[in-house]
């Protein structure tokens, strides 16, 4: 699934516009518990999280993750943008609960990657 | 690298900044890459060194990390000077935590950050004396 499909489908905005929203994500991740996100390797993830804090994005750039979507409609400050456009990667608003954005992604054929 | 080079690093980690803890596992990810290291060893070295970062930062006020990097392997020493840890084996057992409730809402205090250690490392040793600090060596070995 493009990052483009991704974004229509929760209904999200884009905070970081310099995205490139042709990139794949082929598997995704729903956590606020950083550590829990980190016990899991699986390229070209996206992370969904309720979490608001630089770690976030610490997190998805040790994973090489391309993606993050902040549900709830949780607005990340400048900081925490420019350190994921610094990184390459996409972030996503979504007004959208946790469960619901990770059900509708599901129910398009994402999958969690976790074997 | 050459076969015989070394690199040396050292990183400071602060105490009172939860929001930069990362920054040197971010610097040595982005130095592994450069030098051509195989993405694997890149990630499982800086998801490990990560946690370090992050236990640092929680537990002890700091501390301070030294990198030896060749191209066989790369070795990571981080101690500190906090409280040091009691019972090793069960800091060691996923889930169990010490961290205070304003960690857990920053995202970590799960008990997983020296489990995940262990797991990205492939050699890995802890020693702690409570009052003293802590010391962890942590390699991951490049094929």
């Amino acid at each position: 699934m493009k990052i483009s499909e991704l974004m229509t489908i929760l209904d999200a905005r884009l905070l970081t516009p310099a995205a490139d929203l042709g990139r794949e994500v082929r598997t995704a991740c729903g956590s606020d518990m950083m550590s829990d996100v980190l016990a899991f390797v699986k390229d070209q993830s996206v992370l969904l999280t309720g979490l608001n804090n630089p770690q976030v994005v610490r997190t998805a750039d040790m994973m090489d993750m391309i993606c993050i979507v902040f549900v709830r409609g949780k607005q990340p400050d400048a900081g925490i943008l420019a350190l994921a456009e610094e990184r390459g990667i996409a972030v996503l608003s979504s007004a959208h609960t946790m469960f619901t954005a990770c059900g509708l992604l599901y129910a398009h054929g994402l999958r969690g990657g976790v074997h | 690298m050459a076969a015989a080079e070394t690199i040396e690093l050292h990183y400071q980690v602060p105490g009172d900044d939860f929001t930069r803890a990362g920054e040197a596992s971010a610097d040595l990810k982005a130095r592994l890459k450069a030098l051509g290291f195989p993405p694997d060893a890149v990630r499982k070295t800086a998801i490990a060194l990560y946690e370090g970062e992050i236990n640092l930062a929680i537990h002890a006020g700091g501390g301070a990390i030294d990198v030896d990097v060749t191209p066989a392997r790369i070795h990571m020493v981080l101690s500190d000077h906090g409280p040091g840890i009691a019972d090793i084996p069960l800091a060691m057992s996923e889930g169990y935590s010490t961290a205070p409730d304003e960690v857990r809402s920053l995202g970590f205090g799960a008990g997983m950050g020296l489990p995940n250690m262990k797991k990205y490392s492939d050699e890995f040793s802890i020693e702690s004396t409570v009052g003293v600090g802590t010391r962890i060596e942590m390699a991951v070995l490049v094929s």
